[in-house]
């Protein structure tokens, strides 16, 4: 088995390998391929229903397959979802328009690659939106890569808009702390001094001589807080620091998962305050904001693929129910 | 002393925390500082801790030949590998003209990052869309009303947070198409949820850390 195995891993990277090295342009389905492939996706999921029916489980291998096919060959249709905008997007987003050209706005990076799927394109939306509209960005993170894929958020900016590269500074556009360690203490000294903290930039230069921070000391100097974040240190702790003790206005993108997390803190308290203005939850709400930035680009992407896997799983469920319920029924 | 010393640090920085978040002025907030950086201090060590630990782990494991101690070599060898690649270039950055990070787009470290570390850890991470989809076939069942109820809320959020969802619902009114369904359950049954269990932990949090603030907890020193 392990020997069929090892041969189909090598037939798949062997056939990625020939399409990525001798395939003349990106492999784009037509409307009639993308809707005769979901048709047979869909019949395959009615066989898999007899199957389950007739008490015929199918293995797990099979689901990964389907899960699989599901992911990948949205990526080759050219279907456009229509994109509806949540409330705690638009709040985001309002809360950065209303920011005149030249407010600072700090922006944590708060997670690592194996969450970037999620946030990088979201981070890239708002960093590429920041520096369009005049914002001057303060770049730090609470986990070791953040900073790294923050830099990732820069270049992307730039390689979109190339006239960004020009314009835009560093040291008095932007300036990346990199990562200190300390988890919530960190935030909570920052409140009293970012020096502190970040005694010199990425690239060694001491806090004093960047432009962008002469007069930033802490955060009453700062104008907006964005984090985007996977898990802890993330926006709770933000929030519980920057935003409730600092007074802090903050927006969050977080991943799906952790986004549950963060809803609480999104109500109006007695004194009409939110602890978090809006939050960008997952690839729907990446897909959104990019949206309303008018940046469509791997967010929307993705998002096809998502709504296939959500569909996958769902139908999984449903099969898998009617086959227990069935079970039941017998043995009564 | 090798009791009472953890003992006294840990009374004295939770007291002080505690008096500077009501007191917020020298001298209780200067207290309050000095044990955020030496918190700040102690966390980097433990991060060098961990990979010295973990190095050591592996060497033993290596040495004595434990299971996957082939998997030991590799991590041994990655952790080299990576250090070195960032030791040096950090080095170089320093002595360039403009200096550059060890970690800057260009960079060798970079490049590994980029085209090793980012795709693994995606794939890691990717791996559990196909394991929710396998158990979600073969153990997400009705059994009773509260899985019933979990079933259902997750049927609801998870169409409703894709537009796959609102192109199923079209017909329906705007108010009852399946994104306001999520959005409802997300605002309103997912919040009160949430706000429960953060009163129960905060509330947790709050009589053990005055365990441990008055020194009668005392597993965290290891031990009895």
């Amino acid at each position: 088995m392990k020997v069929k195995e090892l041969l189909a891993a090598v037939i798949i990277v062997l056939f990625f390998l020939l399409c990525y090295f001798f395939s003349p342009k990106p492999v784009q389905f037509s409307p009639t391929v993308s809707v005769v492939v979901i048709i047979l996706l869909s019949l395959a999921f009615v066989y898999v229903f007899i199957r389950t029916f007739q008490g015929k489980f199918i293995g797990r291998r099979t689901v990964f397959v389907f899960v699989g096919v599901s992911l990948l060959l949205p990526f080759f249709m050219q279907f456009s979802l229509p994109v509806l905008i949540s409330p705690e997007v638009r709040s985001v987003y309002d809360a950065l328009e209303e920011l005149p050209p030249g407010s600072k706005v700090l922006a944590s990076f708060d997670y690592d690659p194996a969450s970037a799927p999620e946030l990088q394109p979201m981070a890239d939306a708002f960093m590429k939106y920041a520096f369009e509209h005049g914002l001057k960005v303060i770049i730090m993170g609470l986990w070791p890569q953040g900073p790294q894929q923050a830099d990732q958020s820069v270049q992307a900016a730039f390689a979109e808009n190339p006239g960004l590269r020009d314009s835009i500074k560093y040291g008095r556009d932007y300036v990346n702390l990199g990562f200190q360690a300390g988890n919530e203490f960190v935030i909570l000294r920052m409140g009293e001094s970012f020096k502190a903290m970040f005694p010199t930039d990425l690239y060694n230069t001491p806090y004093d001589s960047i432009p962008l921070l002469k007069n930033v000391s802490n955060f009453s100097n700062v104008d907006f807080g964005m984090n985007f974040s996977a898990g802890k240190p993330g926006t709770v702790e933000w929030v519980q620091i920057a935003s409730d003790r600092y007074k802090l206005p903050m927006g969050a993108g977080n991943t799906a998962v952790q986004a549950p997390m963060a809803y609480p803190y999104m109500k109006k308290g007695e004194s009409g305050r939110k602890q978090l203005i809006g939050l960008l939850g997952g690839m729907a709400g990446g897909a959104e904001f990019e949206k309303l930035t008018k940046k469509q680009a791997k967010a929307t992407t993705y998002l096809l693929s998502q709504s296939f896997a959500h569909m996958v799983v769902i139908m999984f469920i449903i099969i898998g129910n009617v086959a227990f319920f069935r079970e039941k029924k017998e043995k009564e | 002393m090798k009791r009472e010393l953890p003992l006294t640090i840990a009374f004295i920085a939770g007291i002080a925390f505690i008096i500077a978040y009501f007191i917020p002025h020298p001298p209780f907030n200067r207290f309050e500082n000095w044990f955020s950086d030496w918190f700040a201090i102690i966390a980097a060590f433990a991060i060098w801790l961990g990979a010295l630990n973990l190095m050591k782990i592996s060497f033993i494991k290596i040495i004595r030949k434990k299971s996957d101690w082939l998997h030991a070599i590799l991590i041994i060898i990655s952790f080299v590998i990576i250090l070195f690649f960032g030791f040096y270039e950090g080095y170089r950055g320093l002595h360039a003209d403009p200096p550059f990070s060890f970690r800057d787009p260009g960079t060798s470290f970079d490049w590994i990052y980029v085209n090793v570390y980012t795709p693994l850890s995606a794939t890691m991470f990717a791996l559990l869309a196909f394991f929710v989809a396998s158990a979600s076939y073969r153990a997400f069942r009705a059994r009773n009303l509260e899985a019933t109820l979990l079933l259902l809320a997750a049927f609801f959020v998870m169409l409703g947070r894709v537009p796959v969802g609102d192109i199923i619902t079209g017909w329906l009114p705007m108010e009852y198409q399946m994104s306001q369904w999520a959005s409802w359950i997300m605002n309103v049954l997912n919040t009160a949820g949430q706000r429960a269990i953060m009163i129960g932990i905060a509330l947790g949090l709050v009589s053990t850390s005055l365990r441990i603030i008055l020194g009668l907890e005392r597993a965290y020193m290891g031990g009895d």
